[in-house]
């Protein structure tokens, strides 16, 4: 029971990430693969502030938005200034930065070795220890963004967002200052995902960088393209999918020596085949 | 409020594509504008419409407003909207939506908090049944028509409630009952006091609702008069008509 409450757990970290980046990739046709630094830093504030500063979850979830949100704003005045590919590549570059700090500002981070020890969060005297209730916490956090994300994509401001991704200097030329929406909506992605890396970081009670490499971003990426770009629900199922792929495939019976190394081929191979017959996703809108 | 160039420059890769150019677009007129391919035409709009900037002289709106630069997002607020010479529609959203991006608030704050209200869908409607796509609103603009692109992107550019409207060819690969659709939105427009700017290849529909037609040749103005006078000079006959 454990086991299914865990992946329940990471499906439901992975759907706020998916559905945070769908709203940069999927509605604003930006090709972000940033968003695991965002991942990661939620993750880091988090843990700084309880392990080191003996803050509540709460308040250190708080700051973690608001930090993240920030640096996204920064990040996303350079970002601005390129388009298509080179915003990919500037995008990818910023990821490496970010993983660099976590990786090597060893004062603040502790570097390779990790922060242990990160407490599970209480509300009100009630602890979130137990895997089962943290899962409750994990799916109503997630529930709420999912909503907003809903309400952002359906309101005038996801209309324009779709627009950018469409024509931006179209867009433009009816009167929309676009870089105003792709900055807005790049941090509130980002914000998003802090909530993401907060929780995993009370989840695991341990964080290091190697979980908000490049390949993280990557992973995120696969999860909404596979779901299905421009649709709250193919970001979900498109988590759903690519967490309990690798689970099923550990049933198959692959010999016990190669098991490990056959699972990864066959994962990768049955997502290269479904974007062959489903480039647009599972219930995709739009295709890169 | 008519929309005066002075001395306009554009120049790509040291091409004068627009050289020096001085014009006049005045309200309740249809200005058309021709030339061959390569003359400056389009060039002229994108200047005049931020869509790329230009390298040296002013745009003056109306008595008051002179302009050594103009951007894109700036065009809207200045009272000039604009259609494409291929039709650039947001493909991968309904018709509807289409219009309704344009009608809807502009300020990202108050986007933030509106889907669209009962006049925006109202507005949407009469201007979708003017071009007679009421019917198609829900469906995705990609799968249009040629024609029906066309039209679609006439009524988004209606939907900006403009001063000054530049249309790039929108005749262009249309049925006659089309045609006919867009030219009484040209002749609606100048009945409205608007300035409207017509570039077309189609000789008898510049004849028919210009009231002044220019004559650009390599980024320069060769001529500019009443239709009749200008499309029977020699020089245009021969170099731009071919009959």
């Amino acid at each position: 029971m454990d086991y299914f409450i865990h992946l329940a757990i990471l499906i439901g970290i992975y759907s706020i990430l998916g559905v945070s980046l769908n709203l940069v990739v999927g509605y604003t046709g930006l090709l972000s693969v940033t968003h695991a630094a965002f991942y990661g830093l939620g993750a880091y504030v988090v843990a700084i502030l309880l392990t080191a500063y003996g803050w509540a979850f709460w308040p250190a979830l708080l700051v973690a938005i608001i930090f993240t949100g920030l640096v996204a704003f920064l990040i996303g005045l350079v970002l601005s200034r390129f388009a298509g590919d080179y915003y990919a590549l500037g995008s990818f570059g910023f990821n490496i930065i970010v993983f660099s700090i976590f990786l090597n500002w060893q004062s603040v981070t502790r570097g390779p070795l990790g922060i242990p020890g990160i407490a599970r969060p209480e509300i009100f005297g009630v602890s979130f220890g137990d895997n089962l209730m943290f899962l409750g916490l994990v799916v109503l956090l997630a529930l709420l963004i999912y909503l907003a994300a809903e309400y952002i994509a359906h309101s005038s401001f996801g209309r324009v967002l779709k627009a950018i991704r469409e024509d931006e200097q179209a867009i433009q030329v009816f009167g929309y200052r676009t870089a105003y929406y792709k900055l807005t909506v790049f941090a509130l992605g980002a914000m998003m995902a802090a909530v993401a890396g907060g929780l995993f970081a009370v989840y695991i009670t341990f964080i290091d960088p190697s979980s908000f490499n490049l390949m993280e971003s990557i992973f995120v990426l696969a999860i909404i393209i596979l779901g299905g770009l421009a649709n709250n629900k193919g970001a979900v199922l498109g988590a759903v999918f690519l967490i309990l792929l690798p689970e099923v495939l550990r049933f198959v019976g692959f010999p016990s020596d190669v098991a490990a190394q056959l699972r990864q081929v066959v994962y990768g191979l049955l997502l290269i085949v479904l974007m062959v017959y489903r480039p647009q996703g599972l219930v995709g809108e739009y295709k890169l | 409020m008519s929309i005066e160039i002075k001395n306009l420059t554009k120049c790509f890769d040291g091409v004068k594509a627009v050289n020096n150019l001085s014009l006049e677009f005045l309200p309740g007129q249809i200005t058309g504008i021709i030339g061959p391919n390569g003359s400056g035409k389009s060039t002229l709009v994108n200047l005049l419409t931020g869509v790329i900037p230009f390298d040296r002289g002013l745009v003056l709106l109306g008595s008051d407003t002179k302009l050594s630069k103009l951007a894109a997002y700036d065009v809207a607020e200045y009272g000039i909207t604009r259609t494409f010479q291929d039709a650039r529609l947001f493909e991968q959203m309904t018709v509807l939506d289409n219009i309704l991006v344009v009608l809807t608030e502009r300020n990202l704050f108050s986007a933030f908090f509106e889907r669209h209200k009962k006049f925006h869908l109202d507005e949407a409607e009469k201007l979708l049944t003017q071009v007679g796509l009421w019917e198609k609103r829900q469906a995705l603009t990609a799968n249009l028509s040629y024609g029906q692109r066309k039209l679609l992107e006439v009524a988004r550019t209606l939907a900006m409630k403009s001063e000054i409207y530049f249309f790039d060819e929108p005749f262009a690969g249309l049925f006659s009952e089309m045609i006919k659709i867009v030219s009484g939105v040209l002749v609606e427009l100048k009945k409205t006091d608007k300035t409207v700017v017509l570039v077309e290849h189609n000789m008898d529909l510049i004849r028919e609702l210009s009231d002044t037609v220019v004559v650009l040749d390599a980024g320069e103005l060769l001529t500019v008069g009443r239709p009749e006078e200008v499309l029977s000079r020699k020089e245009v006959v021969e170099a731009y008509l071919g009959e």
